[in-house]
């Protein structure tokens, strides 16, 4: 059974990653399961300097979903590349690096430092809900996903991941924009614009009164974002957004993806990947399919 | 270090109005579970997020969690009978620093922040300490584990309404015992943290409280519980700690109330 694969000339020894945001830097999950048995790690977003991030809540519930404000709370890239690398370079698995800022002068400069570190794979998020200036303003606008992902991409020396916010009318006008703008790739979804109110005091449940929305309950709009996206453009898709099972692995590479990233998915059960991995392959094994590359846009309509 | 563990349920009993003593086999999580600390317990299929609960006692093997009926989760929680399995994560967070605690201290419980510290009472007296609880409750029905606590040392316990115990908050017994205080160690709301946190503090006693938040993966990677904490060093400004990693203990000192 083949399980590699390959996104613009990386190979990953299976197509599971884990989501950004929702795996720190490794160390937590690292004590559940070997790093090594996935094909990539997506580390936490990281910015031009350190950042605090929003004030608790930061996390609200939904029925087979959460929201999060977190707010890009991270050490600054500068740390990563010191502390976290040398870390993740202990196992046998590709680092993506993810990276935002809030203006195109700081998304140029963090893609330029990273480009320089030793990360295989750097993910541009252009999508996040909860920061104030940058992020999703970014990844909803053809325009400003132009001028961002082409000033961008003249510093990018590894393949560079653009990362799509599914807060947009058409998702498939973003995702030209960005190919056409340089992506090698591109990763979606980000989490769904939300809101929850506590009806006993009429409050907001999250600090930041609105948050992003992701879990299983999500897993619809993502399989149908990716499908989308995959009849429009021609680079690789890492699909993501409510992803637990191995089967939602087969269903959201049925729909385009080429490689998938697991998050929320963890905080119910930290082995979640590896069990997903191992369902994968016994439903290549159902199936008679021998390369999982086989299951990219597979889907019969 | 975490673990999951597939937990079978011994016991589950309510000992107070909507308050539950589940008891439960962990070999495992027994063998690492520290005073203070919490396990992060999957709640039924609906709901995605695991509860955070404190631990209130191991013994042989079994673990005593006690908690509150609050929403969806908790119920599910609360119909747990005999036999029934449980998936289980811990031992987690940092607990009390016990060897912080001299010969005689303090331990106050607030609600559903009196749980964990009968462990901890238990700990401080195994170490030879002789220590004292203040046990604060709304009211009389939501009284619990008073007995357990008479059997570790002296125990007062107050209700808001007078109808049981002393009339009044546990910060009111804790003025009249302070001086003799070589440690304070307290959990509950907030408020309740925050007026021990003052007393103390004009004491010059060392306090260290256990705080509560909305937690999402209880082992510190989806950074959502923070917590508001002074700098280092006395210097301007704040951080976020993390409740699930970097406490749920916290020194006093160190929270920005």
């Amino acid at each position: 059974m083949d399980l590699r694969v390959n996104i613009c000339g990386v190979e990953l020894k299976n197509p599971i990653t884990t989501a950004s945001g929702t795996f720190g830097f490794g160390h937590e999950y690292g004590e559940f399961f070997d790093l090594s048995e996935l094909g990539g790690v997506g580390v936490k977003g990281l910015t031009p300097t350190e950042r605090l991030g929003n004030p608790a809540p930061r996390i609200a519930e939904t029925p087979m979903g959460i929201l999060n404000c977190v707010g890009l709370q991270n050490p600054g890239i500068d740390r990563f590349i010191e502390e976290q690398i040398p870390f993740l370079r202990q196992y046998d698995t590709k680092i993506i690096a993810n990276v935002s800022g809030n203006t195109v002068e700081e998304y140029c400069g963090m893609i330029e430092k990273i480009s320089d570190a030793d990360v295989d794979l750097i993910e541009m998020n252009i999508s996040c809900p909860n920061v104030k200036c940058g992020g999703m303003a970014f990844g909803t606008q053809p325009k400003m996903v132009e001028e961002v992902v082409s000033a961008a991409k003249k510093y990018a020396k590894k393949p560079l991941i653009v990362k799509l916010s599914p807060n947009v009318t058409d998702i498939t006008e973003i995702a030209r924009a960005a190919v056409a703008s340089g992506a090698d790739a591109l990763s979606l979804i980000n989490t769904l614009l939300g809101m929850r109110i506590n009806v006993d005091t009429r409050r907001p449940i999250l600090s930041n009164i609105m948050g992003g929305m992701s879990g299983p309950a999500v897993f619809p709009i993502a399989v149908r974002m990716v499908y989308q996206v995959r009849k429009a453009v021609d680079v690789p898709i890492i699909g993501m957004g409510g992803i637990r099972t191995g089967r939602d692995i087969a269903e959201m590479m049925l729909a385009g993806a080429d490689a998938i990233a697991i998050g929320t998915a963890m905080f119910a059960d930290p082995m979640a990947p590896v069990k997903a991995l191992n369902e994968l392959k016994e439903y290549m094994i159902q199936h008679g399919i021998e390369k999982v590359t086989d299951l990219t846009g597979a889907v019969e309509v | 270090m975490a673990t999951q563990e597939m937990c079978r349920v011994v016991g589950n009993r309510e000992i107070g109005a909507g308050l539950f003593e589940l008891t439960m086999e962990a070999p495992v999580l027994c063998m690492q579970a520290q005073p203070g600390q919490f396990v992060h317990i999957t709640c039924g299929e609906g709901n995605l997020l695991r509860r955070p609960i404190s631990i209130c006692n191991v013994q042989d093997g079994q673990m005593i969690v006690v908690f509150q009926v609050k929403g969806d989760g908790t119920a599910w929680l609360s119909k747990r009978r005999e036999g029934d399995v449980l998936d289980v994560l811990g031992t987690l967070g940092h607990g009390f620093r016990m060897e912080e605690l001299g010969d005689h201290p303090i331990f106050i419980g607030g609600g559903i922040g009196v749980p964990p510290m009968l462990m901890t009472m238990r700990a401080a007296k195994e170490n030879g300490a002789k220590p004292e609880a203040i046990l604060g409750f709304r009211n009389q029905n939501a009284v619990i584990l008073e007995d357990a606590f008479r059997r570790l040392g002296e125990t007062h316990v107050c209700t808001d309404d007078g109808s049981y115990g002393v009339h009044g908050f546990v910060t009111d017994v804790l003025k009249l015992h302070v001086q003799e205080a070589t440690a304070i160690c307290a959990c509950g709301p907030k408020p309740m943290l925050r007026a021990i946190a003052e007393i103390a503090e004009a004491q010059g006693i060392p306090c260290q409280v256990s705080m509560e938040e909305r937690m999402g993966c209880g082992i510190g990677a989806c950074l959502v519980c923070a917590c508001e904490l002074k700098l280092k060093d006395g210097q301007e400004g704040v951080r976020y700690g993390h409740v699930c990693k970097d406490g749920p203990v916290f020194d006093s000192k160190e929270v920005v109330w």
